[in-house]
């Protein structure tokens, strides 16, 4: 084959895919990041350089929300890492264990979560904490514990966390897959030859299982993050667009639809929710760019 | 095989932690389900309760049917979700052949391109995207959904369906050339039958998200006649929260068709995600 007539056959192959992806993906991606400079003035569209971000930063009115929601999406993603990882990781590790039966059972009820919408899980748990319904309350009091309870999705102070719980509720499913897949995947030799040296039970799954499944663990870490920093609908699903009480759940993606689309009195404002846009785009970059060049690159030494 | 694996006792833990962890994932379903078939009185009495002959009313469901154009909903998601799948499958499956099967000057950037999408969320570009559709006259249609839903599976789907089509062998698509056929031939009748499993795989990755999504509806297209059966049940909750009957027939019914699919395709779900295909 000739280098010097076009192979139609490739530009065929390629051209639907790249041309979808281009202009539903990737153009209107960086037109955010353009419309970022702009602002609405009589109806139209003028240039203003960084003073979206310069209000967003520097005006309180919008820098004390942008904070806030950050702050948020910060907590929100710690809790992710401290409760959905370790017990995603523990579950999978009792899963594998290959004289456990039921396994399948375990792991396809555990997954179900997983696979329902946000907006059936928030409304779920919305019920399910709800004082009025009592299901909580009558709970905890069935093993003594009601004066633990307390409208959590109500209070300020625990809102949050109550969503990020109900978040990892959902998603479990996923850590404990991918830490399935790859504990399967140990060599049984290693195993066993670790058993000759005297290593077995809990110091087996320490030393030996954990660092191999460290990539695993890695990928789990970076696909949270853009996860949590993209996520909106839970939020939403149950306290609506306020993210109350008073904006104490309140996370990127929830700040960004409401200065897009307005809210009681504000007006949307499309330019401004670029500019929020492109702090989330710099973000899940930077998010990714660490997971890509420095924390890949040092748990590639540990494997094979 | 040494003690610690052999040791009933530590089997019998795991069981113990295992059923109590499946009660915490299932209690809410089942929650919602038994009591959407309760009548409102036996919902705050004993909600923990079964249905009986006294207990048991259907006038949650009646207020769905009556109200929600539930079936329409359902129809938009089923028709965006094969819709999308199709797009992904077919274009992904193409753009996966053309970067693993020739060699070509940019294969390697434009395998990279391809791959930008898969860590970077498409809403992000949102603001842009409604301000295109607008501008196409697409508000508002499931051509826009499609559309979107179809650019984000692609990267995956492109990645994925390109290093199982490595593993096809060459042998067969010479042979193939040998005998005539046209690459087009090739690829549709010799390639696509053995990535099968793969596609398959593809599918059941992007099925449940896109089925699940509530952002591109409620930004896109959320018209009447447009809502897709999440952002429907969305809008029909927040209408009638004060109505609990309704409020958990509609969280049912809405839990059905997803427990339907999951059903059906659990076991390609589990071993697409086992089998490393996310690697």
């Amino acid at each position: 084959m000739g280098n010097s007539r076009i192979k139609w056959h490739i530009v065929v192959f390629l051209a639907p895919a790249v041309l979808v992806y281009s202009a539903v993906m990737v153009f209107p991606l960086f037109n955010t990041l353009r419309l970022a400079l702009y602002t609405e003035v009589d109806q139209t569209r003028v240039f203003v350089g960084l003073d979206n971000f310069r209000t967003l930063f520097g005006d309180p009115l919008w820098s004390e929300s942008f904070w806030n929601a950050l702050g948020n999406n910060f907590w929100f993603f710690f809790i992710h890492m401290l409760v959905q990882n370790p017990i995603g990781i523990a579950l999978a590790a009792m899963l594998s264990h290959p004289r456990l039966r039921f396994a399948a059972f375990y792991r396809s009820a555990i997954f179900i979560p997983t696979i329902l919408s946000f907006v059936i899980v928030g409304f779920a748990w919305k019920l399910i904490l709800s004082p009025i319904w009592g299901i909580a309350p009558d709970m905890l009091a069935a093993v003594g514990l009601k004066s633990l309870y307390a409208p959590w999705l109500g209070k300020e102070e625990y809102a949050l966390t109550t969503l990020a719980l109900v978040s990892v509720w959902q998603f479990i499913g996923i850590p404990m897959m991918l830490i399935y897949a790859a504990l399967l995947s140990i060599p049984e030799e290693i195993l066993e030859a670790a058993e000759v040296e005297g290593i077995t039970g809990m110091a087996a799954f320490w030393k030996i299982k954990l660092p191999l499944i460290l990539p695993s663990i890695g990928i789990i870490s970076i696909l949270t993050f853009v996860g949590n920093f993209n996520a909106f609908d839970l939020i939403y699903a149950a306290q609506g667009a306020l993210a109350g009480p008073d904006f104490s759940t309140d996370i990127l993606g929830t700040f960004m639809y409401r200065t897009f689309f307005g809210f009681q009195l504000q007006l949307g404002d499309p330019h401004m929710g670029s500019a929020i846009a492109t702090g989330m785009f710099a973000i899940i970059l930077t998010g990714v760019c660490i997971y890509l060049f420095l924390i890949q690159t040092r748990i590639r030494r540990y494997q094979f | 095989m040494n003690k610690a694996r052999r040791n009933p006792f530590n089997i019998a833990a795991m069981h113990g932690a295992l059923i109590l962890y499946t009660l915490i994932a299932l209690f809410p379903v089942f929650v919602i389900v038994i009591n959407s078939f309760k009548s409102r009185k036996a919902i705050f009495r004993e909600p923990l309760a079964l249905p009986d002959a006294e207990t048991f009313s259907m006038i949650g469901y009646q207020t769905v049917m009556k109200q929600g154009d539930f079936f329409l909903y359902f129809q938009n998601s089923m028709i965006v979700t094969v819709a999308s799948l199709f797009f992904i499958l077919l274009f992904g499956a193409m753009a996966a052949f053309a970067l693993s099967e020739y060699r070509f000057k940019g294969n390697t950037l434009m395998g990279l391109y391809l791959a930008l999408g898969i860590m970077i969320p498409i809403r992000i570009g949102t603001v842009a995207i409604l301000d295109m559709m607008v501008a196409t006259g697409l508000v508002n249609t499931l051509m826009a959904l499609i559309l979107v839903y179809t650019a984000q599976g692609l990267p995956l789907a492109v990645f994925i369906l390109s290093e199982f089509m490595r593993q096809v062998s060459d042998d067969l698509k010479n042979a193939g050339r040998i005998d005539g056929l046209s690459e087009y031939t090739i690829f549709f009748r010799l390639v696509l039958p053995l990535v099968r499993p793969a596609m398959a795989t593809v599918a059941v990755f992007n099925m449940i998200p896109i089925w699940n999504d509530l952002w591109f509806p409620l930004i896109l297209a959320p018209a009447e006649e447009t809502k897709t059966l999440t952002l429907g049940s969305q809008v029909f909750i927040g209408q009638f929260v004060t109505d609990w009957n309704a409020v958990l027939s509609a969280l049912s019914m809405a839990i059905l068709p997803v427990m339907v699919l999951y059903v059906i395709f659990s076991r390609q779900l589990i071993r697409g995600i086992t089998s490393g295909a996310v690697k």
